[in-house]
């Protein structure tokens, strides 16, 4: 990867191994010299490379069982070979389409009402002037950001739930009560709130940085030209967060179809699973809970496949747009 | 939306003089002072997003410092403080299953975050350095595993065939690099200056001592971020629990706790005629249920303040130059 470099420039590397003792000129350094001179540094990589290696690379061997009838007893290299019956199976079950369709539409909703809010919150809070204020404002909508899901949603069962304080103020003022926690038909608004609760405030970081990059004297000018606060905003700072938007989108389409997993582990009991179910949480439960590995491998193998032609779409789309996306074009 | 764009503690007329002031609160040259409907829309918005997060952990945790007796006045959860006691901590903490759970928890998140940080620390460092032997190959194979992995079900079956199903290590190892983190990590161990670690080269440090006595030393803000990244993932994780020992209640940490006996609302094994799993278990006193909401909220609200003011660095190398 790394041979066509030129040695003798490397910023810190031992300068007697690279330069020539009599001329101070640099030497080539075949591979094997590298290997030496930078024996310390590979064997630092070695227990992060070693445990990805065994938890992230094997698994991607292990996908063959969807390939299989697997056998928990016999393992993988002893399975019954089974081609695309699982995947014939799957496209033959209407609770995968139900989870599938569930993942699309709760994407979708997350999207249009998740995705504007920490913009339009970093823009909010860009204005206000006074540096303690806003550090106190960022210190407390971060703070969700580490809750776990366990705790957000008890959380919210405390404050929106049956037993929760929103139902028994209803209750005491003799209204009827209205169960936010279990209602199959509202479950995208909850989750949807849910995850704007959890992750909203963490979300704005980008955009700050984004909107604390922009050239001051750009708004300066804009000023003394007579541009108004609305033209400004319009003029210079959207298209001063323009490359961050379509970057943080593009991360959004790409994940679309991994809605938020434990989130919707947690609670598919009390929504019941014909609209709590998503793709992940489907391959869980016929897949491991029911001991059928194999489907479970094939839901989630049919995820993979979809999620990373989205990111490349996603990119693409990106540079349509003369941004950078992920990668450059 | 509002109408104007900037709340100042400073008054409109101190506008004027706010030119070539650096401080953060006074107002740039080209802001008009604010319009009193703008700043008062602007004020009550930002308050609302304050009280949303703050007032739930308010209610939480006044309702676990309250008799049961305000609780009943109070008709559920408690508002205002009215009678308070630490009687459902003690009680909480007399049940056996909650304090083992603590205990395996705070376990599992010093030595995950222990074993996770020596690893992407040295990962990171290993990679930072410019033009070593196949540093760029290296990085490839991390961040290719950001993009394409195996999933769910082949993540299982690789950690059972390992014989994690029971034991603690498959609640640590599976997830204790972090691509994302040794990203952050590397890019700060990048800028360390190159002229400081060829001095300590020329004094005779090797890599092991330029990384523990100059990098170290020069990167504690991110260290300390990342650390917590980490110790959070750790703390938080219930889901490789659910996977690996759902049915050993002994082995829980307390993110499993908080989700069976409050989230699920099945009895406190400690409390009268609650034997764990039973239908018929009574569920726990609303107090007790809220000291163990709080007692998984402490150690955060412990190191939080102290890690909060570096998380936009941390996060920016990340994202950014990653």
């Amino acid at each position: 990867m790394d041979d066509h470099e030129r040695p003798g420039q490397g910023r810190d590397r031992p300068v007697s191994v690279q330069q020539s003792q009599d001329t101070g000129r640099p030497v080539q350094l075949n591979w094997r010299m590298r290997i030496r001179r930078d024996r310390t540094l590979l064997l630092m990589t070695v227990p992060s490379i070693a445990l990805l290696l065994v938890f992230n690379y094997a698994p991607l061997f292990g996908l063959a069982t969807a390939f299989q009838d697997y056998d928990p007893l016999v393992g993988v290299w002893h399975s019954q070979w089974v081609g695309f019956d699982q995947f014939r199976q799957l496209f033959h079950d209407a609770q995968f389409w139900d989870s599938l369709k569930n993942t699309i539409y709760l994407s979708f909703v997350q999207l249009i009402l998740f995705f504007p809010i920490p913009i339009v919150l970093a823009l909010l809070l860009n204005t206000v002037l006074s540096t303690r204020v806003r550090n106190f404002i960022q210190s407390v909508v971060y703070l969700p950001h580490f809750f776990s899901w366990v705790l957000t949603i008890t959380i919210f069962q405390q404050m929106l739930g049956g037993a929760g304080l929103l139902n028994q103020y209803l209750r005491s003022h003799g209204m009827s009560t209205w169960d936010i926690m279990t209602n199959p038909h509202t479950f995208a608004l909850l989750v949807t709130s849910q995850a704007v609760w959890k992750e909203a405030g963490w979300g704005i970081i980008v955009f700050l940085a984004a909107l604390a990059g922009i050239n001051r004297e750009l708004y300066e000018a804009a000023a003394a030209d007579g541009a108004g606060r609305w033209r400004r905003m319009w003029h210079i700072t959207l298209p001063g967060m323009r490359g961050v938007i379509v970057l943080m989108l593009v991360l959004r389409l790409g994940n679309a179809l991994s809605v938020g997993f434990e989130q919707f582990l947690i609670q598919r009991d009390a929504v019941g699973h014909s609209s709590a179910d998503v793709l992940d949480t489907f391959s869980f439960y016929y897949g491991i809970a029911t001991n059928n590995y194999s489907y479970g491998a094939a839901a989630g193998l049919f995820k993979s496949v979809i999620s990373l032609l989205l990111i490349w779409g996603a990119n693409k789309l990106a540079h349509a747009f003369g941004e950078d996306g992920l990668y450059r074009k | 939306m509002t109408n104007t764009l900037s709340i100042s503690p400073t008054r409109a007329g101190a506008a004027a003089q706010a030119r070539g002031n650096k401080a953060g609160s006074a107002r740039p040259p080209w802001e008009e002072p604010p319009t009193v409907v703008g700043q008062t829309v602007k004020g009550l918005t930002l308050i609302g997003v304050v009280a949303v997060v703050l007032v739930p952990i308010w209610i939480i945790l006044v309702t676990s410092f309250s008799t049961p007796g305000a609780i009943n006045r109070a008709g559920g959860l408690v508002i205002w403080p009215d009678g308070l006691t630490v009687e459902p901590y003690r009680e909480m903490l007399l049940d056996p299953t909650v304090r083992t759970s603590l205990l395996v928890s705070l376990g599992i998140t010093l030595i995950g975050t222990a074993v996770s940080m020596a690893v992407s620390v040295m990962c990171a460092y290993g990679l930072s350095r410019p033009r070593s032997f196949a540093h760029r190959f290296l990085l490839l194979l991390l961040i290719v595993t950001m993009f394409v992995n195996g999933g769910l079900i082949p993540t299982f079956l690789v950690v059972t065939d390992l014989g994690g199903y029971g034991k603690y290590w498959a609640l640590i190892l599976p997830s204790a690099v972090s691509v994302f983190n040794i990203l952050i990590l590397r890019a700060f161990y990048s800028e360390t200056s190159g002229e400081l670690i060829d001095a300590a080269r020329l004094d005779g440090a090797g890599d092991w001592r330029i990384l523990w006595s100059v990098v170290l030393p020069t990167s504690r803000a991110v260290t300390a971020v990342v650390a917590l990244f980490y110790a959070v993932g750790y703390w938080n994780a219930f889901f490789n629990v659910m996977l690996y020992m759902p049915t050993d209640s002994q082995k829980w940490p307390l993110q499993y706790v908080l989700l069976t006996y409050v989230n699920r609302g099945v009895g406190l094994p400690g409390s009268v005629n609650a034997g764990f799993g039973s239908a018929h278990a009574q569920t726990a006193p609303l107090s007790l249920q809220m000291a163990v909401v709080v007692l998984t909220l402490i150690p955060l609200l412990i190191v939080y303040p102290f890690v909060q003011k570096h998380f936009r660095t941390g996060v920016l190398t990340g994202a950014i130059k990653g």
